[in-house]
């Protein structure tokens, strides 16, 4: 599978055997982390287990500093870039901060055309499925549930952005992607090795693996912006919307809920 | 002499340790701590309970205060900086404060000053036993560091 396709960081279910087998994030140099968190001993934590990973790393306590860091006016919606922009290959952020929630600034990075591209993901103490879903619909990579690991952590890797040479490629097939979350779940339909939908028992397996297998016709496929691949989406999307999704409980499980 | 007070030290740790985490004071997120301990970050689990303790004290401070009203308690802030200390107790392993801090969030939640009032007793009761036995282990691995380093002088034996 080609490592370079944004739509490999897209997908939310990532064998990691697989990916293992992949280049590496840190083509030139470690991928740069911003945190965010509000709490400084969480801040302290997280910072400890992205280095420990090999990440460089830097934290602010807010969303709204998050934002001055990658170089977005708070006020301004446009991707105007001015003062920092250090090129962050992942934003990590707690969900619940006072002022901008992580939410907030998730909608934010992907509501800018400099800054969409990064992968978002959120952690959270709570489970909270609507909380959950809301996030992975506005585009965020995973929710992670705190207290944070190192096995989250070292899963990271698998989001991050790539080089900034292949940037201006990733951002074209962004434009012609349909929203991930539909797609993903589109291809939940697809998967043979799915996991059983019904099973929320505590005592469920753990890690998912069944994307593995399915990761390469799904890559090719959701480059395309063929009309009957998108009214498919469209389609399940609606469907998948109105029940507690899949999505849903696969996410529990996968950051260990019950 | 001295490698019988190493083994000692690290024996007494071990059994505080396994004391705590029979008595639900600590979950397995205190040992992650300790597994992101090492010599690039020699101090690295002292340091970030050492920022809880300050934290948590200025925490249960306000919840105090919060509660001296009984006419205009504001839950709303109680609520926010109970979860900040259950974040942070769960972030450091700190199960039976954060448990504690799930109940009170419940009375608060339901404007229930007296049950806030007991909770705030109980948490200040768990956080104080907490950070006793948790001096106590960092007293213990000090000594026993100590000790360590006297046992292997370079070069002389």
């Amino acid at each position: 599978m080609d490592g370079h396709d944004v739509v490999s960081w897209r997908r939310r279910t990532h064998g990691i055997d697989a990916l293992d087998s992949l280049q590496p994030s840190s083509d030139s140099g470690e991928a740069h982390v911003l945190a965010v968190d509000d709490s400084l001993v969480d801040r302290k934590v997280i910072e400890r287990l992205l280095r420990i990973s090999s990440f460089r790393v830097t934290t602010v306590e807010s969303g709204s500093r998050a934002l001055q860091f990658l170089g977005l006016d708070e006020d301004k919606s446009s991707g105007h870039f001015d003062g920092l922009n250090l090129k962050v290959d992942l934003i990590i952020t707690d969900y619940c901060m006072p002022g901008m929630t992580g939410y907030d600034l998730l909608k934010r990075v992907k509501e800018s055309s400099a800054l969409r591209e990064i992968p978002v993901v959120i952690m959270s103490s709570e489970k909270v499925l609507a909380r959950i879903d809301r996030c992975l619909e506005e585009g965020a990579e995973e929710f992670i549930m705190k207290p944070v690991k190192l096995s989250d952590v070292k899963r990271l890797k698998v989001y991050m952005r790539r080089d900034s040479g292949e940037r201006n490629e990733s951002e074209a097939e962004n434009r012609v992607n349909v929203n991930p979350k539909r797609k993903l779940r589109e291809e939940e339909e697809d998967d043979d090795n799915n996991y059983d939908d019904s099973d929320l028992s505590a005592s469920s397996p753990s890690p998912p693996t069944c994307s593995v297998s399915s990761s390469p016709p799904s890559a090719s496929s959701s480059c395309l912006s063929s009309p009957s691949m998108a009214a498919a989406a469209a389609a399940t999307a609606a469907a998948a919307a109105a029940s507690a999704s899949t999505a849903d409980k696969r996410w529990l499980r996968m950051n260990g809920g019950d | 002499m001295l490698g019988w007070g190493v083994d000692f030290l690290r024996a007494e740790m071990n059994r505080l340790l396994a004391l705590l985490f029979h008595q639900g004071v600590l979950d397995e997120q205190f040992l992650q701590l300790q597994q992101l301990q090492d010599e690039s970050s020699p101090n690295f689990v002292s340091e970030v309970i050492t920022i809880y303790f300050s934290e948590s004290e200025k925490l249960l401070r306000n919840l105090r205060m919060l509660l001296m009203d009984r006419e205009l308690s504001d839950y709303k802030k109680m609520e926010i900086h109970l979860n900040q200390m259950m974040g942070s107790s769960s972030s450091i392993g700190a199960k039976r404060v954060r448990n504690v801090c799930v109940a009170f969030r419940a009375a608060s939640e339901q404007s229930n000053h007296a049950g806030c009032l007991r909770a705030l007793e109980l948490l200040e009761h768990e956080y104080c036993y907490l950070k006793n036995k948790l001096h106590e282990l960092f007293q213990i691995e000090q000594q026993r560091a100590l000790a360590s380093g006297v046992r292997y002088p370079a070069q002389h034996d």
